[in-house]
């Protein structure tokens, strides 16, 4: 006997609406995509709706079928990354001479605990997130600012973890190289 | 012996796995030495740190999101849209 049943499609987005939002915004952080993949999410549904078996609560199915369209996205744009470092440096390309050491010595920031309170740090900090580029971000994201842990995201994203650590040191030197070129001593450099 | 570039890769993996014996002692003797990597890691434990805090401010945003209107009149569209066909 099924425990659960769906109701009519009509009420999904009344229902489910709001929930699968926050969902997505919190794995793309951007308000249109986010609205997209609700709309996506509900399309799927309906393709689908027949193949519910109600062993799982209808809110659970829908953000199950949110989860796969949202791992779709992030397989795409993590293969896209060329474990080639030459090839990726990007801005942070001449952080070392050719013997591997520091060409762009790191300069002092001043005290890290004081600095991790200060608001203007912490902005400077998202903004310097959002220039992360879009194949990184995402990976970058879900390790360093939700938490998750290493294992979970290689296992999700189906990427090996040599290629999760380099992506996510490339990421931490491009924010670090953005946060030095705008902070120095305690303030705003421009 | 390391150079910067090796002890930069290690500094960041260690914030994702634990380094062997041999990478913890290798980039021990670096570390005593360079003070430019000395500071690098000091950043990137600052980094770490400030985006798991960003994290956190951004969940307990988050939990108040709702749909827009528009959204949800186009979204409700689409759907109509897509239950008239067979």
């Amino acid at each position: 006997m099924p425990e659960y049943s769906l109701s009519p499609p009509e009420c999904w987005l009344d229902e489910h609406g709001s929930a699968l939002y926050r969902y997505a915004l919190s794995a793309t952080r951007d308000s249109h995509q986010a609205e997209e993949l609700v709309q996506d999410t509900l399309v799927t549904a309906l393709q689908a709706c027949a193949r519910y078996n109600g062993q799982s609560a209808p809110r659970t199915w829908f953000i199950g079928i949110l989860k796969n369209k949202l791992m779709d996205q992030f397989r795409r744009s993590a293969r896209q990354v060329s474990l080639d470092e030459e090839e990726d440096d990007g801005d942070w390309a001449g952080a070392f001479n050719s013997r591997g050491f520091w060409a762009d010595k790191p300069a002092g920031w001043g005290n890290p605990d004081e600095l991790l309170e200060r608001s203007e740090f912490r902005e400077l900090l998202s903004r310097c997130l959002a220039l992360l580029p879009q194949r990184l971000s995402h990976l970058f994201w879900l390790r360093e600012v939700r938490g998750e842990d290493s294992e979970f995201i290689c296992k999700e994203l189906e990427i090996s973890p040599t290629n999760l650590w380099t992506m996510l040191h490339r990421g931490r030197m491009g924010l670090r190289k953005c946060l030095d070129k705008h902070w120095a001593q305690g303030s705003f450099r421009c | 012996m390391l150079n910067c570039k090796d002890a930069s890769h290690l500094i960041s993996q260690r914030l994702d796995r634990p380094l062997g014996r041999r990478e913890r002692w290798g980039l021990r003797m670096h570390l005593l030495m360079c003070r430019y990597c000395r500071r690098f890691s000091r950043q990137l434990g600052l980094i770490h740190l400030a985006l798991r805090k960003l994290g956190r401010e951004s969940e307990q945003a988050e939990e108040g999101a709702e749909l827009s209107a528009e959204a949800r009149e186009r979204i409700g569209k689409a759907l109509r849209r897509q239950q008239g066909r067979p």
